[in-house]
């Protein structure tokens, strides 16, 4: 779960870390107001969990009313990647001497959080020659200590109060990483200002699985209505754009199902993976699910394994029934109870593929 | 021979009296495992298809010298249970759970790889050794023994693909689910390195997916291999930034990708399919031609 930029610099405040003085907007005359709070020059963020904001031209400074009020007015009226801006973040413009990256992730292959950091800050750190970033792995018995700040500061070249500094902040990052099960916590760019540093922008995610360990924490909603509702029963569910809507179970054979699909010139309308052992009822509600894109053809490919052939047949015939759906139906059923189910579908009037690929290659004829 | 998992090894089932507990201790019984122990907290004395529940893990393991473990356990207390049976003095343990979060995933593997215990998962459907030994969830009849040795990061489409071989006429010698999640205990290299030594397999099959830079690090590993290579990845058609059921299947930050894993492997030797019943054929190709 990506929170928004101010919901990560509350955290950071909470954690010591130092972050611009702000306040939140929701339109114009609120915009203004914390103008003439803050003074000066401020800087106008939209609060979007899109990146590259500045780029798409969203990030506006303003150093009276009327700039801000238009400012904000602009920026509330973009998309970023699709997204529409609900909130501002207006924020004192920092004096900057210098900026540096910092972040704490996973990295899965060394099965470690690792410390990222980098003196050249303010730019993606995808695009930092790999011999200008620091990268150390955490051992988490050890967890992060004051040294492996000093040690990082040192290798970017940092000195004096700024190295003390920089492995407070590290010690404290790494705090507020473990202790709200975070999966990444970037700062970029991180400001030295001559005597501090600021943390000028935070991209802090939540580990998904996490959550229900973190009741403090806000909830940030970035799935779609449709997502949503699959998530709910326990499914996983990602829009795409084509008209084949898709089911199987298991997320490596959902996964090549729809590159089969794409392979035989078909466009799936999602990725729905109806996991093992999935009951009736539940696949029942998971096949509602496909109807809200209109697709053209329904295709439901079960390898049954833990999941069984009739249950998932159940499922199909009731929710072909009860809904009277006409959108045509693909099946492909193999495996566990592999009769019963065909027996059950053909009672009703649905033949079933024994073949993945011929079963693709039918609802992809069906989707033209 | 079979590699990590064979006849001789002695399993603990963790959560034995839970409804997955349970109803995988009778399917692993069927086909052949020596389940000589499960463990529920509060349940010692009971017994669940005829194998003898204890308290702890460590009374399991010093009354029946059990090496393995299987976890069943909800992913709120897996790292317990993980730490637990490590500490109890297993060799190999086997973490069905899904959904544990990355940090404790983390906090376990870095536990067992200290106390040289080998972690299969999180996240996986486990090990089977065909005609020997399965911890795990799959179906009893989707292996039969053979030459090759499959190793993957997905479940279901291991069936598929492991299914689409017995068709074929051509069974496994073990079959090694590495997990979904982002951190898992075993590689692609630990495994094949182990499936190139192994005497029974005469050649591998690798089932990927996109995310994470496990594949890149195989394709590396399998220029030097001996035994052929074929592979198959999932996810050419997924979207970047979404996670495909697997919370390690994930295109993040241009990482990842169905084609730089592709191009790595093919680059490497391996013969890539470009869909899950190709496989056979070229196992086929590789093995006889």
């Amino acid at each position: 779960m990506k929170l928004f930029e101010y919901m990560g610099k509350e955290l950071f405040r909470a954690y010591g870390i130092k972050v611009p003085a702000s306040r939140v907007a929701t339109g114009p005359r609120e915009a203004v107001a914390a103008w003439e709070a803050l003074g000066g020059t401020v800087v106008v963020k939209p609060q979007v969990l899109a990146g590259k904001r500045g780029k798409a031209g969203g990030i506006r400074f303003a150093s009276s009313a009327a700039e801000v009020a238009k400012a904000a007015g602009d920026v509330l009226a973009m998309e970023f990647g699709g997204q529409k801006v609900d909130k501002l973040l207006i924020e004192e413009k920092l004096a900057i001497a210098r900026e540096y990256y910092l972040a704490l992730t996973v990295d899965g292959a060394a099965r470690k959080a690792v410390l990222i950091a980098s003196a050249s800050g303010g730019m993606d750190i995808e695009e930092v020659a790999e011999a200008a970033i620091v990268k150390r792995h955490i051992d988490p018995a050890v967890g992060v200590q004051p040294y492996l700040g000093r040690e990082t500061a040192g290798r970017l070249a940092l000195g004096g109060t700024a190295l003390k500094q920089f492995a407070d902040l590290v010690v404290n990052l790494y705090r507020l990483y473990r202790e709200k099960d975070a999966e990444l916590c970037e700062i970029n760019p991180l400001v030295w200002t001559g005597g501090e540093f600021v943390a000028a922008d935070a991209k802090v995610t939540i580990d998904d699985e996490a959550l229900f360990r973190q009741p403090g924490l806000p909830r940030v909603e970035e799935k779609t209505a449709t997502e949503r509702a699959a998530a709910d029963l326990g499914l996983s569910y990602v829009q795409l754009d084509g008209n084949i809507a898709v089911m199987a179970n298991g997320a490596g054979i959902t996964m090549a199902t729809l590159d089969t699909l794409a392979h035989l010139g078909g466009a799936p309308a999602n990725f729905l993976d109806a996991g093992g052992g999935t009951g009736t009822e539940a696949t029942a509600r998971a096949l509602e699910l496909l109807l809200a894109n209109n697709p053209r053809v329904i295709f439901v490919n079960i390898f049954g394994g833990i999941t069984r052939c009739d249950d998932v047949a159940r499922a199909i015939v009731s929710f072909k029934s009860e809904r009277q759906v006409d959108v045509p139906l693909v099946i492909r059923m193999v495996g566990t109870n592999e009769d019963e189910g065909r027996r059950l579908l053909q009672e009703a009037g649905i033949s079933a593929h024994r073949v993945m690929v011929e079963a693709a290659a039918e609802a992809v004829r069906l989707s033209r | 021979m079979a590699i990590i998992v064979d006849e001789n090894t002695r399993v603990i089932v963790q959560n034995i009296t839970g409804r997955q507990g349970s109803f995988h201790t009778r399917q692993m019984l069927a086909f052949g495992t020596r389940v000589v122990a499960g463990t529920a907290p509060g349940k010692g004395g009971q017994t669940v298809e005829g194998v003898p529940v204890f308290d702890t893990v460590d009374q399991a393991v010093r009354a029946t010298g059990a090496d393995a473990s299987v976890i069943f356990i909800p992913a709120a207390g897996a790292r317990d249970g993980a730490f637990e049976a490590i500490d109890a003095g297993v060799r190999v343990l086997v973490v069905i759970t899904e959904h544990i979060p990355v940090a404790d995933e983390i906090d376990l593997l870095a536990h067992a790889r200290r106390k040289g215990v080998t972690v299969i998962g999180p996240n996986t459907f486990g090990i089977v050794s065909s005609g020997k030994c399965k911890i795990g969830i799959p179906a009893n009849h989707f292996f039969t023994p053979g030459p090759v040795g499959v190793v993957a990061r997905s479940g279901t489409l291991t069936y598929e693909i492991a299914a689409n071989l017995m068709d074929a006429g051509l069974g496994q010698s073990t079959v090694v689910g590495l997990g979904g999640d982002r951190a898992v205990g075993l590689s692609f290299v630990d495994v094949l390195s182990l499936f190139e030594a192994d005497p029974a397999t005469a050649a591998v099959v690798l089932i990927g997916e996109i995310g994470g830079n496990a594949e890149e690090e195989a394709a590396a590993y399998i220029t030097g291999m001996k035994k052929p290579v074929v592979a198959y990845i999932a996810g050419k058609s997924a979207p970047p930034g979404k996670r495909m059921g697997h919370a390690g299947a994930i295109i993040e930050r241009g990482r990842g990708t169905f084609a730089g894993k592709v191009q790595a492997l093919a680059g490497a030797g391996a013969q890539v399919a470009s869909l899950p019943h190709e496989v056979p054929g070229l196992i086929r190709k590789v093995l006889y031609a």
